[in-house]
């Protein structure tokens, strides 16, 4: 076949609970060898989609093909998917190499040789001679690669990750993030990746699914996603963002005029918005898209300046923002670039801001 | 650092238990040795000796029934570990809430009534005229009246009902602190249920098996009533033998003597249970 099937694909899956719909007709497919996540807020149904897949719940209505073949009615023990869970769940009665090699006992495998693919495994996710050891020996870091190697020594078709990082302090999960992109990257496996960090997400994947509600809201590349967003619940959801809800004045081509609750005029570029006059509308704006000035010299001709005063100086090295309090409206959240005369901005201080048209997105206001 | 003041608090906190241990076990049992080393040489007249011990293995009735009540008592210990186990797994594992608490009430509801009524409850059912004897000829499955009563399967059924519950109650603590995510990711990783039961829920469930098992164990090596009630003439139970020595003989010697051997043959078979099962007594009691 010229186009191989992909390692993973849902075709409208749904799940409900009693009268609770907690997987809403998903579908999408996951190429070999990528790294695919599912973004969401906690509860939006990402486990109960990844249990799914697993196979510790069977979907009300859909299909799940796994290299092409249906995993309808196949048990959990019987599919080529492994999972990580997120407590990982290492069995605490046996040592790290018993874990690990737990997968290739039940499958029959003699002795020897279960004991030489466990010290490669564990070799290649970088613990060697580890096999030993007592689970409670390990730290958070290292019980999470082995979680990992466990799952890896059955060279699974799609490896299944449960926030696997959340339990993990903010300095190891940074590293984490790193080392499981460059871990799925060495071994070459689709790996599923669920996650309520959008950072995590960002960094790690091929492709990511934004989840709300137990529908997917938009599936595409990261700097897709995070660049133009399909609804305004991603635009929110992923990054920054500050969030302006306001009545569309006016539609001029691509160019829609807007009022703001508080009043003031907004220019947004928009080819396909979809909206009309006088509808209620969201305005996104990433805070970085927003440009600082302290004074009105040479702003001329420039669209969306506003002048404002600085109400806050969150200082975070080079995440720095201020939060600018224009004559009205709610305060927003601007970048704030380590250079020359921006450092000495303190709450108070008369500061411009502006942005082009084309770097704000809008959407209609939900149930507008 | 401990202060004066916390020492004497950790002593006096102590003392209740220090005492219970000396007044009520220690004392007893030195008092018992004592008694079970004096040989009657004539009326009123005693001489130190181990006579009493020997007496105990030149006649075959005393250690044969010995003998009898600890294979049975394990027996019985076996038993009660097979329908507890899953009865346990049952309620920690498969239910939750409401249901949980009440099957829960559901085991201990027969404790509510004393031990000599419900043996003689197994003794109207069991019986020649009783129930199940009537229920069968009934069902044309038998012509004449069954006599289920007063042999070793009786004693069987009335040892493990008796003590179910102390089988039950620890094996239901530790399951309940096995995360099913544990047993999920078995599944997951290619395990059928037995592989599962064997690999990880039964080490996991290894502290609160040996302690139900030590306490069953020990509640049916020093039942009285069940084996006399239910068992039949030849069905001899070691503590009635030493109730016998004690009451009916008023040989106290010989008695203490039986006492200390009981004594001996628990402890013994507890420890050799612990070393086999690789589990130490701490461990054991303090996780279950
Ligand atoms: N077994 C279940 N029975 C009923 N509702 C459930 C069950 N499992 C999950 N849910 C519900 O489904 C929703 C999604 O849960 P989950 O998939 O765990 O979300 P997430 O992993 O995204 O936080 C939640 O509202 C949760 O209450
Ligand atoms: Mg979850």
């Amino acid at each position: 076949m010229a186009n191989p099937a992909p390692d993973l694909q849902c075709l409208d899956l749904t799940k409900d609970f009693d009268d609770f719909r907690a997987v809403d007709h998903v579908s999408f497919e996951v190429p070999q060898g990528s790294f695919f996540s599912i973004l969401g807020p906690s509860g939006c149904g990402k486990t109960t989609l990844l249990r799914m897949i697993a196979g510790f719940q069977s979907p009300s209505s859909g299909d799940l093909l796994i290299k092409g073949a249906s995993m309808i009615g196949v048990p959990p023990n019987k599919r080529p998917v492994s999972m990580v869970f997120q407590h990982l769940a290492l069995f605490p009665t046996m040592n790290i190499g018993d874990n690990v090699g737990f997968g290739l006992r039940q499958r029959g495998v003699a002795r020897a040789e279960i004991a030489r693919r466990v010290d490669e495994i564990l070799a290649r996710v970088g613990l060697p001679g580890v096999a030993g050891r007592r689970v409670d020996q390990l730290s958070g870091g290292q019980k999470q690669r082995v979680a990992i190697a466990r799952c890896m020594v059955l060279e699974p078709d799609v490896l299944l990750l449960d926030e696997p990082l959340g339990a993990l302090d903010l300095k190891l999960r940074e590293h984490m993030k790193v080392e499981l992109k460059s871990l799925q990257a060495a071994f070459n496996t689709t790996f599923v990746y669920i996650t309520h960090d959008q950072s995590e997400a960002l960094v790690m994947s091929d492709n990511i699914a934004v989840m709300n509600r137990g529908r997917f809201e938009q599936i595409g590349p990261p700097q897709e996603v995070y660049h133009s967003p399909d609804t305004a619940f991603v635009a929110g959801f992923v990054g920054e963002a500050n969030r302006i809800d306001a009545r569309l004045v006016s539609v001029n081509g691509p160019v829609l005029t807007l009022e703001s609750e508080s009043g003031a005029a907004l220019s947004v570029e928009a080819a396909q918005s979809g909206l009309s006059a006088g509808q209620r509308a969201q305005v996104f704006l990433r805070p970085e898209a927003i440009e600082l000035t302290t004074s009105a010299e040479g702003l001329e001709g420039r669209e969306n300046v506003t002048k404002g005063t600085v109400a806050s100086v969150l200082f975070n090295g080079a995440n720095s923002s201020v939060t600018v309090q224009h004559a009205s409206g709610t305060p927003i959240s601007v970048a704030l670039p380590q250079t020359g005369d921006m450092a000495k901005l303190r709450p108070g201080s008369t500061v411009y801001t502006s942005w082009h048209p084309g770097r704000a997105r809008v959407y209609p206001a939900p149930g507008a | 650092m401990t202060t004066d003041g916390s020492k004497l608090g950790f002593y006096l906190l102590l003392a209740p238990i220090l005492l219970w241990l000396v007044v009520l076990i220690i004392l007893p049992h030195l008092g018992l040795f004592w008694v079970s080393i004096s040989e009657k040489i004539g009326p009123r007249e005693f001489q130190t000796g181990f006579g009493n011990y020997v007496t105990f293995f030149e006649e075959p009735l005393y250690w044969r029934t010995f003998a009898r009540t600890a294979i049975m008592s394990i027996l019985a210990t076996a038993l009660t570990l097979i329908f507890g186990f899953p009865i346990a797994y049952y309620i920690a594992k498969l239910t939750r809430g409401r249901t949980k608490t009440t099957l829960f009430l559901m085991c201990m509801i027969p404790f509510w009534v004393s031990e000599l009524v419900r043996t003689f409850g197994w003794m109207i059912l069991l019986r020649e005229t009783g129930v199940f004897s009537n229920l069968l000829q009934y069902l044309g499955l038998v012509s004449g009246p069954v006599e289920f009563l007063y042999n070793d399967a009786a004693i069987m059924v009335g040892l493990v009902y008796t003590s179910i519950l102390f089988m039950v109650v620890p094996l239901v603590t530790t399951l309940d602190s096995l995360d099913d995510s544990l047993i999920e990711a078995g599944y997951d990783l290619g395990g059928n249920s037995l592989s599962i039961l064997r690999e990880i829920v039964i080490p996991h469930a290894m502290p609160g098996i040996v302690s139900g098992c030590i306490v069953v164990f020990m509640l049916s090596l020093g039942n009285y009533l069940t084996p006399i009630l239910l068992g039949g003439k030849d069905s001899l139970w070691f503590t009635g033998m030493i109730y016998t020595q004690f009451i009916t003989r008023f040989n106290w010697e010989l008695g203490s003597a039986l006492g200390f051997l009981l004594l001996a043959l628990s402890s013994g078979v507890v420890f050799l249970g612990l070393k086999l099962s690789r589990q130490s007594l701490a461990d054991t009691m303090g996780r279950a």
